[in-house]
């Protein structure tokens, strides 16, 4: 493959500079050859490309929703190199075989990084554990455990799962969620809207009741949890508390939960029913300031794309969850960029740098030097688009943001090396 | 009127027409012929997603006496485990031609959704925990004649104070009767267990308490509702006895009110738990009004909303020019 | 109910030319009937319903006994419901049982006899009269049915495209029957709209 050149892109807000890729890696810019192509990104900015801590792929199992294809096609639009893919497929990803057969089938996808999130217990069932170290000696390296979709709310189990992975620097990932608190059922945050509605309430405390235990729990044993989509004002205060103590606590928020509200459900329109739920406007507040401060660490899509057939259904038995990959970076810089609450520095650091930290990726988030893999995302951060969800390279079509104006700012994505995406 | 899916879509001249007309409707079950021809060659499917003998024997009434043709197709089970979606149901079922679908849900909000996707008009029929405007407006309708029975001019119910008592978190009749009681001008004190008051209450039209002796002496309506044995499992209050001794219409609580203080529940009745049969079968208990108010009341929202043109947006011109 | 714009309105019956009507129309109804026994009078709102009570006041006087005066309202009978958006439903009051009365139907205008053949037809579901008789106070012709009145105030030759407006003192606060031409359009065909469903657009 040639060589190529990036001009004048400015480096995550440390300027403008050069970027040469050169067999996958990045190289010393002067040693460029005449024969290099040449990318003018003169007013663009360069970020290492972007790592999503929190995808769900559905393949295997539900190849009608999201392929690996499909699905890293979506990520590279929009902007990411890296994806972690959840464990709730069918079958679950809770044996190095499966793990294996994920890591597999992304590779042959080939549009961005695919790396497993090993079950944390079998099945998913929060009754025993999942084979933690056979799928993380397994070629996929498994780092990252979660039983996302479902909370491991049996508090002994938890702290011998964070234990366990100890052993090999793992990680649990939690989606916390108290289901005597917020049952299946539960749709809606709990408040004016839901009581209005009729639907069943989410409330707040069933989210940072988990995650202050979890805290705990890190402590008790020495573990690194990692909080799934926090969404609640409440939960922001418990991370706070527990960072303070120097507990090994991570967090992620989605980006739906950084700009949309528990309004949105008020036409009983399924796309807007995620889990946990939108919440009213002073949590969005209280989340984007956490993600400013650091409180919380990443930002993760959650996306969770649907068959048209799970989401038709009435609100409260609609399959939960919506896309995210291709706008995740859009809803940053319209509600942290555009307000001047993170730097691109910052953002740099949220989107790529701290997940791979969080989920141990040795070639993702790596700073953009010559040596580094070229994982590079070349933006434009005054583009603005109307999104139309009919334009997805994702199988579904459960988006939130169709119609809304947004910024639009994925240029160039580049996984070590090779162009993935490429803005016509 | 297009759908009927919220008690909120109705304002006060809308009510009091329907409420007058269903007067009107109501002298039909004593003739000797009880047809009207108002909807001849309309089509009624009454769409239940959950079992309600009540609500669709009435819905039935209501549509042959109007002469339209009524069928009633049961979508029970959830669909979800049927692999057909909400949608594919309710469109299915528009697709043979129907002109209003009476629809019956147990999750709130899908008759509004089914207004979004289908051309024909959409009564709500009770949904979920959310709302059952028809129940709201027999409620009216059967208040309004009990009032008018000392004050027979009265218009709107300013002046008038309701208490609706027991489980509101899960009543969709409490619901449609706040919001419709609200646009009639009465004063709404709701009356139940913390536990069972819904969620953001306080931005409700309404006052709401725990204490129900507190409120019973200054009502001109009591609307109790049936509370489900179920919730005693939920944890929603420790045994029924105690549920009837703090909220139950008792023989005491009977005594307290002022005399002509009307008695409703929109059934079936836990008699014993929710309410006494001394109250139920009081003077001024309008339980069996309710029930014969039913079919007048959808007789006339019926009307309201097929007696007319069809809608331009909904006409065969725009169905033809698709193909 | 006139319509705005510019019409040629002229007055074809005053109050006395009414009162005189109705005290014609009263006496007939007794004579055809032999008196006032089994005679139940029913208006059709609005107007029907005045004029059957004046009817009836008038036939009072000369029987010296009350004569049932109810109304029915005929708006879900018919025939042009789904033309215009939803009507609203007028009062049916029935003083006694139709059944085996004679009953007479009272309306201001007969026009297309459409608006008589839904009372016929609201009249047959309600009961079993042993005769049906009509009464109106202005008859003006173009009939789309085969229906006469037995009884007519006056007979007002019109073209289809006059306009009749009846005013009476208990909903108009005038007595005055006009016959309006519309401006500017002096041969219009005769259209068969909701109009021309009545003697007036309900």
């Amino acid at each position: 493959m040639r060589d190529l050149l990036i001009t004048g892109a400015d480096l995550a807000g440390e300027g403008p500079a050069d970027l040469l890729i050169r067999d996958g890696r990045l190289a010393d810019p002067a040693d460029a050859g005449l024969d290099a192509e040449r990318l003018d990104a003169a007013g663009l900015i360069a970020l290492p490309g972007l790592v999503d801590l929190h995808t769900h792929l559905r393949e295997p199992g539900r190849e009608d929703a999201e392929t690996h294809d499909s699905g890293t096609r979506a990520a590279a639009r929009g902007g990411f190199t890296a994806v972690l893919a959840m464990a709730n497929t069918v079958p679950v990803t809770d044996t190095a075989e499966a793990a294996s057969h994920v890591a597999a089938l992304g590779r042959r996808a080939g549009h961005a990084e695919v790396i497993p999130v090993g079950a944390v217990t079998k099945g998913l069932n929060g009754e025993e554990l999942a084979e933690l170290g056979l799928m993380a000696r397994s070629a996929a390296r498994v780092r990252v455990f979660s039983d996302d979709g479902h909370c491991v709310t049996d508090a002994r189990l938890m702290r011998r799962a964070l234990e366990y992975v100890r052993a090999f620097d793992g990680v649990i990932a939690q989606h916390a969620q108290d289901p005597r608190l917020a049952g299946a059922q539960a749709c809606c945050h709990e408040g004016d809207i839901s009581g209005r509605l009729g639907l069943p309430g989410w409330p707040a405390a069933a989210e940072s009741t988990i995650v202050a235990r979890d805290v705990q729990l890190a402590e008790l044993t020495g573990s690194r949890v990692h909080v799934c989509h926090v969404s609640t004002a409440e939960t922001v205060d418990v991370l706070r508390w527990a960072k303070a103590r120097g507990v090994k606590i991570t967090a992620e928020v989605a980006p739906h939960h950084l700009l949309l509200t528990t309004d949105e459900v008020m036409g009983y329109d399924p796309t807007y029913k995620v889990n946990p739920p939108l919440r009213p406007s002073e949590h969005v507040e209280a989340l984007r300031e956490a993600l400013a401060d650091g409180i919380i660490d990443a930002v993760a899509t959650d996306h969770a794309p649907h068959a048209r057939h799970d989401k038709e259904h009435a609100f409260a038995e609609a399959a939960p969850g919506m896309l995210g990959l291709e706008t995740a970076l859009a809803v940053v810089i319209e509600t942290m960029v555009n307000t001047d609450r993170l730097s691109w520095y910052a953002v740099a650091r949220r989107t790529s740098v701290v997940p791979a930290e969080i989920a141990r990726l040795s070639g993702q988030g790596r700073p953009l030097e010559p040596g580094e893999p070229a994982n590079i995302t070349l933006v434009d951060p005054a583009a603005r688009a109307v999104v139309d969800r009919n334009q997805s390279a994702s199988l579904s079509r459960n988006n939130p943001w169709h119609g809304r104006e947004l910024p639009d700012p994925v240029v160039a994505t580049f996984w070590a090396g090779r162009p993935t995406y490429r803005r016509d | 009127m297009r759908h009927l899916l919220s008690a909120a879509d109705l304002s006060l001249p809308e009510i009091t027409e329907i409420l007058d007309l269903a007067e009107e409707m109501s002298t039909v079950q004593n003739r000797p012929v009880k047809k009207l021809p108002a909807l001849r060659g309309r089509t009624v499917v009454n769409l239940f997603f959950e079992d309600s003998t009540r609500t669709r024997s009435s819905f039935e009434i209501a549509g042959k006496w109007l002469s339209a043709d009524v069928i009633n197709v049961s979508a029970k089970g959830s669909s979800v485990f049927k692999g057909e979606s909400l949608r594919d149901t309710v469109l299915t079922v528009a697709a043979m031609g129907v002109d209003a679908l009476v629809i019956r849900h147990h999750a709130s909000g899908a008759p509004w959704q089914a207004s979004q996707w289908i051309d024909a008009h959409v009564l709500n029929a009770g949904d979920g925990t959310h709302e059952h405007p028809t129940q709201a407006l027999l409620d009216a309708f059967t208040l309004r004649r009990h009032f008018r029975r000392t004050d027979p001019t009265m218009i709107d119910f300013s002046g008038k104070t309701i208490a609706i008592v027991g489980d509101l978190t899960h009543s969709r009749v409490a619901r449609s009767n706040v919001l419709l009681l609200q646009t009639l001008g009465a004063k709404v004190v709701l009356v139940a267990p913390p536990t069972l008051m819904p969620s953001g209450v306080g931005s409700w039209p309404a006052t709401a308490t725990s204490d129900f002796d507190d409120v019973l002496g200054a009502c001109d309506a009591v609307m109790m509702l049936r509370v489900q044995r179920e919730r005693m499992s939920g944890g929603y209050f420790p045994s029924a006895r105690e549920y009837t001794v703090g909220y139950g219409l008792t023989r005491d609580r009977l005594n307290l009110l002022r005399p002509g203080t009307a008695i409703c529940h929109p059934g079936p009745m836990n008699r014993g738990l929710e309410i006494s049969a001394d109250a139920a079968d009081a003077a001024d208990s309008l339980i069996l009004d309710q029930v014969a108010a039913g079919v007048s009341v959808r007789m006339s929202v019926l009307y309201q909303i097929l007696g007319g043109a069809d809608d331009p947006a909904s006409s065969p011109v725009r169905e033809a020019t698709l193909r | 109910m006139s319509d705005s714009g510019p019409e040629a309105s002229r007055v074809v019956l005053d109050a006395d030319q009414i009162a005189r009507a109705c005290a014609r129309m009263a006496h007939q109804i007794l004579e055809a009937n032999r008196g006032a026994n089994g005679l139940v009078l029913l208006g059709i709102p609005t107007r029907g319903v005045h004029l059957a009570h004046r009817l009836a006041a008038a036939m009072s006087e000369v029987e010296g006994e009350t004569i049932p005066v109810g109304s029915l309202d005929i708006t879900l009978y018919r025939d042009d419901l789904r033309r215009n958006p939803t009507r609203v439903v007028g009062h049916t009051y029935l003083p006694v049982s139709v059944d085996d009365a004679v009953v007479v139907l009272v309306d201001d205008v007969l026009f297309s006899g459409r608006t008589v053949r839904a009372a016929l037809d609201a009249l047959g579901d309600i009961g079993r009269p042993r005769a049906v008789r009509l009464a109106v106070l202005v008859d003006r012709g173009h009939r789309q049915l085969p229906i006469r009145a037995d009884h007519v105030g006056k007979n007002l030759p019109t073209a289809a495209s006059e306009r009749v407006s009846v005013r009476l003192e208990e909903s108009d606060g005038v007595n005055e029957v006009t016959i309006a031409r519309p401006a500017g359009n002096d041969e219009e065909p005769a259209t068969v709209d909701h109009t021309a469903f009545t003697g007036e657009d309900r």
